[in-house]
């Protein structure tokens, strides 16, 4: 392409980005025999259960409550019957309360349009619109698993002047966003419409980074369609997909230290979650299911499948071709900022985007070396901290001096662990010092 | 000879010149002081740990000297001793305390709790403890890095590779904390010291029922309160299908160690009693 | 599932670039100097290369194994680095034992003493060179001559280098349009056709090297550029107020240990700053000291010293000077 492309200015990496499934349709997967959804998916508290064990439940049923500001229901993927509420390890292995559900048949909330039509005129007002998404447990699907709602009520006395779509998918490996750009583009533009309606501005920019170029094609040929809505490719680099970047490549402007993107007027939602919107208001759909990417270079059958939340790992790892005989590692989300699975039988969550297998080989971390000050994590780095003084500080435990080199900053994009020469854990230490930040910010 | 005499004089006066603003220097800051805290100070073990509670030694002479009573001072490494020493100094009277001394409570070697799965990170606990529940399924067990045996000034704890749990070294253990401190589970206790640095135990901190917790561990308190009824000194509490033996209390009659259906009790530095818990105690010990 | 799943924070994919790998890149990036120090000087450049390499990592090697009793660190390719800079910067006639004795400081002192690699405040192979220039001035002072391949060592005919005329001429009160005629043309200068230490001649394969780093991301443009530019506007300065006392710009680019110290020794990364303004206030503070050095102080040459100097201020700058965070510039509208 003649003209450059918008990126972010600081910063960045170039992983490989080993989109293997790029070209494979979304496939839908069928059910398991048993469900486990967890009722902490979202950021925030948890929800409160509403069904009972030995309840009979239906797809799209409510079945545990948000409370409190930040937090999102949890409803039903499958139909049949409660059998179990207990607490059940998650993503981290430690034990979180979950509901168990058995699956019997596959039968839907009446009030659920199951039908594909595209529907697109928008007859709701702003505040119902607002109530449907937040009676459909919508976070955002892009990996933070942050309730979507939420970030639709703007604080008082700001105003946003532009949504922004981030259909980036800077990680590699993972495609179920391009997937879903492809295969649901006019779906998604009708969930773009209707967020611009709840947050009033006239402009949304999708920005999609330019390894996806079919998907750029299609979506500019429907945005013509739709007032207001305008696509960007960018530069590919990692980390575009965070929030700030995103908006510093869009918009040039640059997020303050610890404020939050309404700040510089805009807001950024993922083109999962505005297809998610789609779903719940025009077709009274709460989030159930989510397209995941199952790849992996020594899978069978690498694929984007459609799943219902709660689903086993395993599962999915099966319908891909089975767990080959050399992996090493399954990781829920990319390889950048995806988290390592000590166990095949956690479930999907909402904000899960991607199964990872990886090769055994490929997996071990290489012996630390002593730091040579080659500062290219100073350099990689995207919000412009010093990783390895980060690093440094947390295990001198100077939490003082670690606030005020702004660690609580870092979007954790693990560029700085990427890029060093002596394979040194930094991010890992530098994760720890900001947990340890936060606790004395509380404490205070 | 001249030149040399230049020299020598202008050296001498220079000398003389910056002799006498040191001397103003000196006198215009100087700083008044309790000389009482100097010998205060000399008699701490200057240690520097902070096991006291005060950044260091000299900062504890201080708080000895300004405060009133001794009650609330208390420095761990010198122990009683070293209390009395200060008590003396400055007229006071030390309370009596019990010396402590730092024990593990956790039994789940590569033995007794089998890894579930293989952790490739920064080696350190609290990274480890802040990622997932670590490579067993205990999500409150020992984690098997070095964040404690890192923080111990004195070396009293190492890290046996058999097993893949710390110990500490009772002769060397200043009961300062740090390790509690730094150990992101909290398995370790600060215990009562016993004579021949005898101990009795729950090396165990689960409070998961007994029937989820004994899958992935085989010496984890599964909470049967048998030891709590066979105590006869109230010493054993139980909550959270946990028992808690307390050490001021604990008379060590080992009624409770024979008892324990899954050996979680554990006894330290005792003539042998019978074959189980000499297992445990080879394993865990050494 | 017979075998354990392995778990680790993320990233869960590295970068290709390792620490031997960024040695070795330097290392490749100092072949056109080694060759051309061999073209020009000869058996007595292979003698002192040769010799300064292997003592440097024999040292490394025992003094690691021996009275440090750690894991030897050999193989990451720092040491032949320390070698290769410290041989590049001395005369080719310069004597066997003297190179072993300034290896054994570059690295004994300059950088295990410290702690290894990483910790070392000081460039080793800098301190090793200003250790042998300060305690064998003599042997220091003599520079063969570059004219072609040589096979006499010790007893290489030699001259003065560029800088030591122009030091001495204007001691003499000689002006430079007059002492010029004694120096060899730029053109030559930059080919590497005059006196000086076998690595620091010419000026093409110092250049392919710098070159090279940039083209493989090994260093940033910061710190080279920044010292040249500084020598160059500050000379500048000098000659425009003063042509027949000051050498010009381009003079003092081409002669002496600049591009050198500039491309290779400043931009060390254990003892350069971690920030890019950090390096371009250390490369200018850098330029300066050097060109003070050579115009105003009593050495011809100064750049080992500018450089040593800064690499003492190179905590004070990483202290001070940050990176511009990401959120500092707002921008309204």
């Amino acid at each position: 392409m003649s003209k450059m492309l918008k990126t972010f200015r600081k910063g960045g990496i170039h992983p490989a980005e080993y989109k293997l499934t790029d070209k494979s349709p979304v496939e839908i997967l069928p059910l398991p025999e048993k469900v486990t959804i967890l009722l902490s998916q979202h950021m925030g508290v948890p929800a409160i259960p509403v069904v009972s064990k030995g309840d009979t439940v239906k797809v799209g049923q409510l079945i545990a409550q948000g409370r409190g500001f930040v937090s999102a229901s949890i409803h039903s993927s499958v139909s049949g019957k409660v059998v179990k509420i207990d607490s059940i390890p998650d993503l981290t292995g430690y034990k979180k309360p979950a509901i168990v559900i058995e699956v019997e048949g596959d039968e839907w909330e009446e009030n659920i349009i199951q039908s594909t039509d595209l529907r697109k005129d928008i007859t709701f007002s702003k505040d119902e619109i607002l109530e449907k998404i937040r009676e459909s447990g919508i976070v955002g699907l892009g990996g933070a698993a942050f309730p979507s709602h939420v970030k639709l009520i703007l604080p008082q006395g700001k105003k946003a002047k532009a949504l922004i779509i981030n259909g980036v998918e800077c990680e590699p490996y993972l495609t179920s966003d391009h997937r879903l750009m492809l295969e649901y583009g006019e779906e998604m533009m009708v969930g773009i419409r209707i967020l611009m309606r709840v947050l009033n501005v006239r402009k949304a920019m999708i920005g999609i980074e330019n390894n996806k170029a079919d998907a750029v094609c299609h979506l500019k040929d429907i945005a013509s369609k739709f007032h207001g809505i305008e696509v960007y490719p960018l530069e590919v680099k990692y980390p575009q997909g965070g929030e700030k970047q995103l908006i510093k490549a869009l918009t040039g402007r640059e997020v303050p230290s610890r404020k939050l993107p309404v700040d510089v007027g805009v807001i950024v939602h993922n083109v999962s979650t505005a297809y998610a919107v789609y779903e719940a208001v025009q077709k009274n759909k709460p989030l159930i299911n989510r397209i995941i990417t199952v790849s992996g270079k020594s899978l069978k059958k690498p694929s984007n499948f459609v799943v219902r939340i709660g689903t086993p790992i395993r599962f999915l790892i099966e319908a891909a071709g089975g767990l080959p005989e050399n992996t090493g590692k399954v990781i829920s989300g990319g390889l950048m900022m995806g988290k390592a699975l000590n166990s095949l039988d956690v479930p999907v969550i909402k904000g899960m985007s991607g199964i990872l297998v990886l090769p055994e080989d490929e997996t071990k971390r290489k012996s630390i070396e002593p730091c040579i000050r080659c500062s290219k994590c100073v350099t990689v780095c995207p919000m412009g901290l010093e990783p390895y003084l980060l690093m440094l500080l947390t295990q001198n435990w100077d939490f003082y001096r670690l606030e005020k080199e702004m660690v609580l900053d870092c979007i954790e994009c693990g560029s700085c662990s990427y890029i060093c020469p002596a394979n040194r854990p930094l991010l890992d230490f530098i994760r720890l010092g900001k947990t340890d930040v936060k606790k004395i910010i509380r404490e205070r | 000879m001249s030149s040399i005499l230049i020299a020598i004089l202008s050296l001498s006066s220079l000398g003389i010149v910056a002799a006498i603003i040191l001397y103003l220097v000196a006198q215009k800051f100087k700083v008044l002081e309790n000389p009482i805290i100097h010998d205060v100070e000399d008699a701490l073990p200057a240690a520097n740990c902070g096991g006291c509670g005060y950044p260091g030694c000299r900062n504890f002479a201080e708080a000895c000297v300004n405060s009133d009573s001794l009650d609330d001072l208390y420095c761990p490494v010198g122990g009683q001793e070293t209390m009395d020493i200060v008590a003396n100094l400055l007229g006071k009277k030390a309370k009596q305390t019990d010396p402590r001394v730092a024990v593990i409570r956790c039994s789940g070697s590569f033995e007794n709790r089998p890894r579930t799965n293989h952790y490739d990170g920064a080696s350190s606990c609290a990274v480890a403890s802040a990622l997932y529940v670590g490579d067993t399924d205990c999500p409150v067990g020992c984690l098997g890095m070095d964040d404690c045996v890192e923080v111990c000034e004195f070396e009293a704890i190492y890290m046996n590779d058999k097993t893949g749990l710390p110990v500490v070294i009772d002769e060397k253990c200043t009961a300062c904390g740090a390790c509690v401190e730094a150990c992101p589970r909290d398995i370790i206790e600060l215990r009562k010291q016993n004579k021949k640095d005898r101990q009795i135990f729950v090396s165990c901190i689960n409070t998961e029922k007994g029937g989820i917790a004994k899958k992935y561990c085989s010496v984890t308190c599964i909470g049967c309160t048998k030891c709590f009824r066979v105590c006869e000194f109230e010493a054993i509490t139980m909550g959270n299908n946990l028992a808690f033996i307390d050490s001021d209390m604990c008379t060590l009659c080992r009624r409770c160690v024979t008892e324990c259906p899954t050996n979680a009790i554990l006894e330290i530095n005792f003539p042998l009693l019978n074959k189980t818990s000499e297992k445990v105690n080879t394993d865990i010990k050494k | 599932m017979s075998k354990l799943l392995t778990v680790s924070p993320s990233p869960h994919i590295y970068g290709k670039d390792t620490t031997p790998n960024l040695m070795y890149g330097v290392i490749i990036a100092l072949i056109p100097a080694i060759l051309a120090s061999i073209l020009y000087f000869g058996w007595g450049a292979v003698i002192v290369i040769s010799v300064a390499v292997i003592s440097s990592v024999l040292f490394e090697f025992l003094i690691q194994r021996f009275l440090l009793q750690k894991k030897t660190t050999i193989q990451d390719g720092s040491a032949v680095i320390t070698g290769l800079l410290l041989s590049l910067c001395l005369p080719s006639n310069f004597p066997v034992w003297l190179i072993i004795l300034g290896s054994l400081f570059a690295i004994g002192v300059g950088k295990l003493s410290f702690g290894g690699l990483g910790n070392n405040p000081f460039n080793p192979a800098l301190v090793g060179r200003v250790f042998l220039f300060i305690s064998f001035p003599a042997k220091m002072a003599s520079w063969p001559e570059a004219q072609g391949f040589q096979t006499q060592y010790i007893d290489a005919s030699t001259g003065a280098t560029p800088l030591s005329i122009i030091k001495e001429g204007l001691g003499k009160g000689d002006s430079i349009s007059h002492l010029m005629d004694k120096i060899p043309t730029y053109q030559q200068l930059f080919f590497g056709n005059m006196g000086g230490s076998i690595g620091e001649v010419a000026a093409v394969a110092l250049i392919l090297g710098l070159a090279y780093m940039l083209l493989r991301k090994i260093i940033t443009w910061h710190i080279p550029v920044s010292i040249i530019l500084t020598v160059v506007i500050f000379t500048g300065i000098l000659w425009f107020v003063n042509p027949e006392k000051n050498a010009d710009p381009l003079f003092h680019i081409l002669t002496g240990g600049i591009l050198l110290g500039a491309i290779f020794m400043a931009t060390d990364y254990v003892t350069s700053p971690m920030t890019g303004k950090g390096m371009i206030i250390y490369g200018i503070c850098i330029g300066i000291l050097t060109v003070v050095i050579r115009r105003f102080g009593s050495y011809p040459e100064g750049v080992q010293f500018a450089i040593l100097i800064m690499n003492g201020f190179v905590p004070l700058i990483n202290y001070y000077i940050k990176p511009k965070r990401f959120g500092e510039e707002v921008k309204n509208g």
